[in-house]
């Protein structure tokens, strides 16, 4: 088997694996990680040389059940958690790997992995690691973080969860949609961050993952407006950059958009909406189907976006909400409009994406002075090259008549945006 | 799994002694308390008198809480429940948490007399 093939069936096994022994654990994910680790290690051994079991995800998890059986007997921990299980012996038939009990069992370890009592970053972390299997290498690149430091941020995270005892199940109905917010607000940042730095593999786990929510949790109007809002932005991205810099929407060739993801996203959309009034992910898509439904950056239907926009500041009161309301009005309404609806807020004077709407909006209003020191202000707030170098290309082009700016889309800008509930 | 959960308010915060609003608060404590002991999940309670913090660090002596704090702890529970959401439901329903704060930690070892 090829080491490639061999992390393939890793990669896709781990998160099954580790959430039935968790489970079987009674939550001790911190032991759990442990023993699925050394199973792992030790598929690697023997599955080289032997070959792939023809159900790995059984062999992984009756090894690793093992492994843990060793460690309880040999700590006298043991019996502060799991007196019952040390004088087991458990094979194959012990577990159920029916497809949707390990479902089941990955729905558990998502709402573990984002409870509110685990600091923000450690809940991404975690749930990349203990639900989508990334590598601690991959997690650590998307964090600008070393291996070493994301690896002790993961340990403390799983020491909490054992030691303060966070309970290893979906949360009952009076918590529920508290908490299932804090889900899908973790499935959104790992987007965005692939979104942000251009990763497709964390956009691709952020899919996977909403796609999981969606089939478990099927009532839930904002688990498919999540859904439908990912596959929508996705679908833009192999538009969405040429060489290291971003392609504002308005210069995107749209040919090169995923009409499949786009409209099964939209197939999506309508689910949501048919469930329940649209809520902060519902109206975030229904934006983004309306980007992808125009022929053309012109064509697009603005004065509804602008409405939308409207409905969502009522969800996220945020400044990312309130310049994309007035980018969208400047276009149905034109750009003294536009302006107008700018926020006028002075603690906003260092937020990037305000200087950038205000310089386009000058510049179709003719006051090309007051365009000029607008752009420089927001070239200097950027944050990356691949920003800086657009911003510059709108500057040079003083001529180009296409409105150049990629803020009508909230997820763009989702890095600066510290919209929802963290908590 | 035992929890000790420590309550704080900050000076003026929540409601006075002598107003409706204390004896209302009052009332919850109390219905707080019963509710913990018929389920055998009260291990222990105090109120604590806060202006009798001392503090020893080292050979030093002070007067008030360990570190510079404008948080005053002023009570604390040891209770039985079955994990970190029935303890924190608990915690959400103390008047404490809406005007203060309540901390809850994970009991490694607890002795008693």
């Amino acid at each position: 088997m090829s080491a490639d093939s061999l992390e393939r069936a890793f990669r896709d096994e781990r998160g099954p694996v580790l959430a039935t022994i968790t489970r079987r654990l009674d939550g001790n994910l911190a032991l759990a990680e442990d023993v699925v680790q050394d199973a792992f290690v030790a598929a690697a051994v023997e599955w080289d040389r032997g070959g792939v079991p023809e159900r790995p995800g059984a062999w992984l998890t009756t090894t690793a059940w093992r492994k843990a059986l060793d460690r309880l007997r040999h700590e006298k921990v043991a019996a502060e958690y799991a007196p019952q299980l040390v004088h087991d012996d458990v094979g194959y038939d012990e577990f159920d790997f029916d497809a949707s009990s390990l479902e089941d069992d990955q729905l558990r370890m998502l709402f573990t992995c984002c409870h509110p009592a685990l600091p923000p970053e450690a809940r991404m972390a975690l749930t990349l690691r203990s639900v989508a299997g990334l590598s601690v290498a991959e997690i650590a690149r998307a964090f600008l973080s070393t291996d070493s430091a994301m690896e002790r941020r993961l340990t403390r995270a799983r020491n909490k969860i054992t030691a303060a005892r966070i309970p290893f199940r979906v949360p009952s109905d009076d918590l529920l949609v508290e908490r299932l917010a804090g889900v899908l607000r973790v499935i959104y940042l790992v987007f965005n961050e692939g979104h942000a730095a251009t990763r497709a593999d964390l956009r691709a786990e952020a899919i996977r993952l909403a796609r999981l929510l969606v089939r478990l949790m099927p009532d839930e109007a904002e688990v498919h407006g999540l859904l439908a809002l990912l596959l929508l932005t996705d679908a833009r991205s192999p538009a969405r950059v040429a060489g290291d810099a971003l392609v504002s929407l308005a210069d995107q060739d749209r040919s090169l958009w995923d009409a499949a993801a786009i409209d099964e996203g939209a197939a999506v959309l309508d689910r949501a909406l048919r469930l329940r009034r649209p809520g902060f992910y519902s109206i975030q898509a229904a934006i983004a189907a309306l980007h992808s439904r125009a022929a053309s950056f012109a064509a697009t239907d603005w004065a509804q976006i602008a409405g939308l926009y409207g409905e969502l500041s009522r969800h996220d009161p945020s400044p990312v909400v309130a310049v994309n309301r007035a980018v969208a009005i400047g276009f149905a309404e034109g750009p003294a409009a536009g302006l107008a609806a700018l926020p006028d807020d002075p603690r906003l004077e260092r937020y990037q994406p305000l200087h950038a709407a205000r310089a386009e909006l000058l510049r179709r209003a003719g006051d090309v002075a007051g365009a000029d020191a607008a752009l420089q202000a927001a070239i200097e707030l950027s944050a990356s090259e691949a920003e800086r170098a657009a911003l510059r290309r709108l500057g040079s082009a003083a001529a180009h008549s296409a409105p150049a700016s990629e803020s009508p889309d909230a997820t763009s800008s989702a890095r600066s945006n510290p919209s929802a509930n963290d908590a | 799994m035992q929890y000790l959960l420590t309550l704080t308010y900050r000076d003026g915060e929540g409601p006075q002694e002598g107003t409706p609003e204390f004896d209302a608060e009052m009332k919850v404590w109390g219905a707080i308390n019963e509710e913990l002991k018929a389920a055998g999940q009260m291990v222990a309670a105090s109120g604590l008198k806060p202006e009798t913090a001392t503090t020893v660090r080292g050979d030093v002596v002070t007067d008030g809480p360990y570190a510079e704090t404008k948080e005053i702890l002023f009570s604390f529970y040891i209770v039985d429940v079955e994990d970190l959401d029935a303890a924190l439901a608990l915690a959400r329903r103390m008047p404490a948490s809406q005007y203060g704060s309540v901390m809850i930690t994970a009991m490694a070892h607890f002795e008693m007399a």
